[in-house]
């Protein structure tokens, strides 16, 4: 048995008046690969006042993201071999801590409901499913796999000095998702309520956001389409 | 003691398929609605589902709605209701067409029509040959579904209270759900939640066993809420095993890779499935294809060192299938097991996925009970939808594909019931009880005031290697009665778990603890019910009664907590509109 030594961020607004860190030591099991893993033990069996968020523990949820030894990841998805030690984990960066590794979300989600994330297309339906090439399909590839996790919004030095104002790489990833649908009717609206100093034009390509998806997506990329949409549309 | 009171005429406990395909019917019809989840809704167990959701669309071959509710049938060993069988498959294509309206974002042919691809028991011409009946977003199609129907609820304006936790269910003295008790997460504050209609959409419970596929949240809430307000569950001993998990973490690996063209080997090489089902071979039913495996490895035959496991093998597919329609499975075989599927056969085990029994309702998602010679009363005000439910459409064993439409379709027909039931039968909400929040509240007080009792994660993994070991792939009377005396002592000992944490804010060790409250019910009735079932159907497999007996079991089972009492009530042999399809032997 190998043991893994641990330094958590801890901080309940009912009994701390500020944040500190508490130290832990683990026992890992050859079938303990996943830093998720080694929070479960220490809640399950050392302190199980220790919170944070999980649930699917495959990837495809989003629940869990931290900040492990400075870097934003998903606990199900980092291996434990290979971390330094003592591995420190701290919540996502730039929002409001609500307790220990759990923070609040809302003006990340805030965000995301402001590119009005779903298809706009007011034309009658069809009886049966609009048509749509592969091709076209493609060009969705790489952007309807992210799971809101927000590691890459919590990454980037403009979301943390403006989370009010400029969408974030997350948000503006949906963004281009939808101005990419061939079914969808909205794309100069949508670019519309983007041509603003701070909602786009806040991102100064430092491409924190694609270094820390968990799911190999690439918001860069899709907020320089939008950015080439742009100027392409004003020429 | 005096709590918080909030009013909504329909409340929704649970954000996955189910309950935002309901959200969206309600909230557009004006209703005021709230939606309660555990987590963001998008975190829902239902963005795991990889596969597809069944429609005979037809886009690839022939198919209708009639060859796949046969195949429906057929699965669930004939213990599903034929009428709810009918009202799904014949729903199904629409629901699909809704859903690509709602934007989900499907694969196309080159035609442009939605893609399909072929899945385990889905077969043409009433069993013929294997059909392309499933819908897919390549490997991802839950999570496709899932934030499609989310999008859709943002652009509905649906009110949803994230991270709340439903506790109770609130009955008046006629016996009408008339609200639940709720935790706000956030604050550790309950309130009561007045409804004229309370729908069930919380999801399945596969944590009661040790290797699962399900997520740590799918801890059988809503079952363990009927079951404490002194409703009945259905068919709960109905378990379905996938053949395809992961060996060593559960992990699902789709079928759609079997879909595909992917099969199974055994420890001598051999394509074993051919000798069990020559047919439809690795795309069998999946009660077929996990007890094949199951007897592969019980005679030695299983692979690696320990032969404790089988492989499965999609290498032959090449890399741009691989990487076009199941490139979850690569990244998931890549993270978990350092393997590239593209190059190596990935090993597999049956592994617990998915709950076919639940709370019993009808095809119009009103949860049914008996009530004097009634074996199907209606519960005012009560209804339930996806997997948490028992409609009764997978019977004995769920088809593949088959839950995802179940969730969209009964989804929506709970929220059609729902809007009827308010706006012309129910105009005004009916008066709380002064106890309402009493027996809630007194669960709460002897969680908090126990310093003493075990610690949940060991009474959990007791409970989950009891259920690995009395009541999985095959079952006998001895192993279950044993397995019956095991866990009830479990049972017992989870009565007075403790938690050393007894904060407010965000406590997820009392989450998880009256989580547990309800999961150890699920394990219990599963046991118990298992035990009284002297036949082998669908996914319940007795090695001491290995034939089904339609004489005497060709019944559902209704288990209620209460001195743990079962009664039997017919399964419903008349369809909507098409002939009853009569009992044959499954041969697939
Ligand atoms: C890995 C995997 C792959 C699958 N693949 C497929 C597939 O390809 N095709 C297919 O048809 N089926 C598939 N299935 C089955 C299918 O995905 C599930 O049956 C289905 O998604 C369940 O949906 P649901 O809406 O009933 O519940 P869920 O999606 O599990 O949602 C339950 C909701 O209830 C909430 N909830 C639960 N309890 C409470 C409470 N006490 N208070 C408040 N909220 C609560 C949760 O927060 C959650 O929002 C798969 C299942 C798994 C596990
Ligand atoms: S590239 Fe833009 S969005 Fe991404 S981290 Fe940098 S500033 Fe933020
Ligand atoms: S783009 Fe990647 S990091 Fe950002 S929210 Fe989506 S999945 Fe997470
Ligand atoms: S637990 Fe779901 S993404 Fe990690």
């Amino acid at each position: 048995m190998k043991k893994m030594k641990f330094s958590v961020y801890r901080y309940n607004p009912e009994t701390d008046n500020k944040p500190y860190y508490k130290d832990y030591e683990v026992e890992l099991e050859a079938h303990d690969t996943k830093l998720l893993s080694a929070l479960i033990k220490i809640k399950d069996y050392q302190d199980d006042s220790v919170s944070f968020r999980r649930s699917c523990r495959e990837g495809v949820c989003g629940s869990d993201a931290l900040n492990i030894n400075g870097r934003n990841g998903l606990a199900c998805l980092t291996d434990l071999a290979g971390l330094k030690e003592p591995v420190i984990l701290r919540p996502i960066p730039g929002l409001p801590v609500i307790r220990d590794l759990i923070v609040d979300m809302t003006q990340f989600f805030n965000q995301y409901n402001s590119i009005k994330p779903y298809v706009i297309d007011d034309r009658p339906m069809p009886e049966r499913e609009r048509l749509q090439s592969p091709q076209e399909r493609n060009e969705l590839n790489g952007v309807i796999e992210c799971i809101l996790c927000a590691c890459c919004s919590t990454a980037c030095p403009s979301f943390w000095w403006n989370p009010d104002k400029f969408v974030g790489p997350a948000a503006l990833l949906h963004a281009y998702r939808f101005i990419a649908d061939s079914r969808d009717q909205a794309s100069s609206l949508r670019l519309d309520e983007l041509n603003d100093p701070y909602r786009l034009f806040r991102c100064h390509t430092i491409m924190n956001c694609a270094d820390v998806c968990p799911k190999h997506l690439n918001p860069t990329r899709a907020i320089g389409k939008i950015k080439e949409l742009m100027v392409s549309r004003a020429v | 003691m005096s709590l918080p009171i909030m009013k909504y005429e329909a409340v929704i406990v649970g954000g996955g398929g189910a309950g935002l395909r309901a959200a969206l019917e309600l909230s557009e019809a004006g209703v005021k609605t709230v939606v309660l989840s555990k987590v963001f809704p998008t975190r829902s167990h239902t963005a795991a589902a990889q596969g597809g959701i069944s429609a005979s669309l037809g886009n690839v071959e022939d198919d209708n709605w009639h060859w796949h509710m046969y195949d429906t049938v057929k699965g669930s060993d004939w213990l599903g209701d034929q009428d709810a069988i009918e009202f799904m498959c014949k729903q199904a294509v629409d629901a699909v067409v809704e859903l690509e309206h709602f934007g989900m974002p499907f694969d196309r042919l080159d035609n442009g029509k939605i893609y399909q691809r072929p899945f385990g028991g889905h077969m043409s011409d009433f069993g013929k040959k294997p059909v392309r009946r499933a819908c897919a977003v390549a490997d991802r199609t839950g999570h496709a579904m899932l934030h499609a129907l989310y999008q859709r609820n943002v652009k509905a304006n649906t009110h949803f209270l994230v991270e709340w936790m439903a506790l109770d269910l609130i009955k008046n003295k006629a016996g009408d759900v008339i609200g639940i008790t709720a935790l706000e997460m956030e604050t550790g504050q309950v309130y009561i939640i007045q409804a004229k209609a309370v729908l069930f959409a919380t999801g399945g419970a596969g944590r009661i066993y040790q290797a699962s596929t399900n997520a740590f949240i799918n801890t059988g809430d809503g079952v363990g809420m009927t079951l404490r307000a002194g409703f009945p569950v259905e068919d709960i001993e109905f378990w379905q095993f996938h053949p395809t998990g992961l060996s060593g973490s559960g992990i699902l690996i789709t079928e759609g890779v079997r879909g595909e063209g992917g099969y199974l080997l055994n420890g001598n090489g051999e394509r074993f499935m051919e000798r069990y089902a020559p047919t439809a071979k690795d795309l069998a039913s999946r009660d077929v294809v996990a007890r094949a495996m199951q007897i592969e490895i019980n005679e030695g035959r299983g692979c690696g060192p320990k032969k404790d496991h089988v492989l499965l093998k999609l290498d032959h597919l090449g890399k741009d299938v691989i990487e076009q329609r199941l490139p979850g499975i690569r990244e998931i075989c890549l993270q978990f097991l350092g393997l590239d599927p593209i190059k190596e056969p990935i090993p597999i085990i049956p592994t617990c996925h998915y709950m076919m029994g639940g709370i019993p309702t009808n095809y119009k998602a009103e949860v049914v009970v008996p009530n004097g010679d009634n074996m199907e009363s209606r519960v005012d005000g009560f209804y339930a939808a996806g997997e948490c439910a028992c409609a009764s459409v997978h019977g004995a064993n769920r088809l593949g594909t088959n839950s995802l439409l179940d969730l969209v379709v009964f989804g929506k027909s709970a929220a059609i019931s729902m809007i009827d039931f308010i706006k012309n039968h129910h105009k005004e909400y009916k008066e709380l009880p002064s106890d309402a929040a009493d027996f809630t509240l007194n669960r709460l007080a002897k969680l908090d005031n126990n310093t003493t009792g075990e610690a949940i994660a060991d009474v959990r993994t007791e409970m989950q290697i009891i259920m690995q070991q009395h009541a999985s792939v095959f079952r006998t009377d001895t192993v279950l009665l044993d397995g019956v005396a095991k866990i009830e002592a479990v049972a017992k000992r989870a009565d007075n778990v403790s938690i050393k944490d007894k904060s407010k804010v965000f406590n997820t060790a009392r989450v998880e603890a009256l989580e547990f409250a309800n999961t150890i019910e699920v394990a219990v009735a599963t046991m118990i019910c298992a035990q009284a079932r002297k036949e082998s159907r669908g996914a319940h497999a007795r090695l001491d009664y290995p034939e089904r007996d339609d004489v005497n079991f060709m019944k559902h089972t209704l288990y209620y907590k209460d001195g743990r009492k079962i009664v039997y009530k017919d399964v419903h042999t008349t369809p909507l509109t098409v002939d009853y399809i009569q009992p044959a032997k499954r041969i697939y």
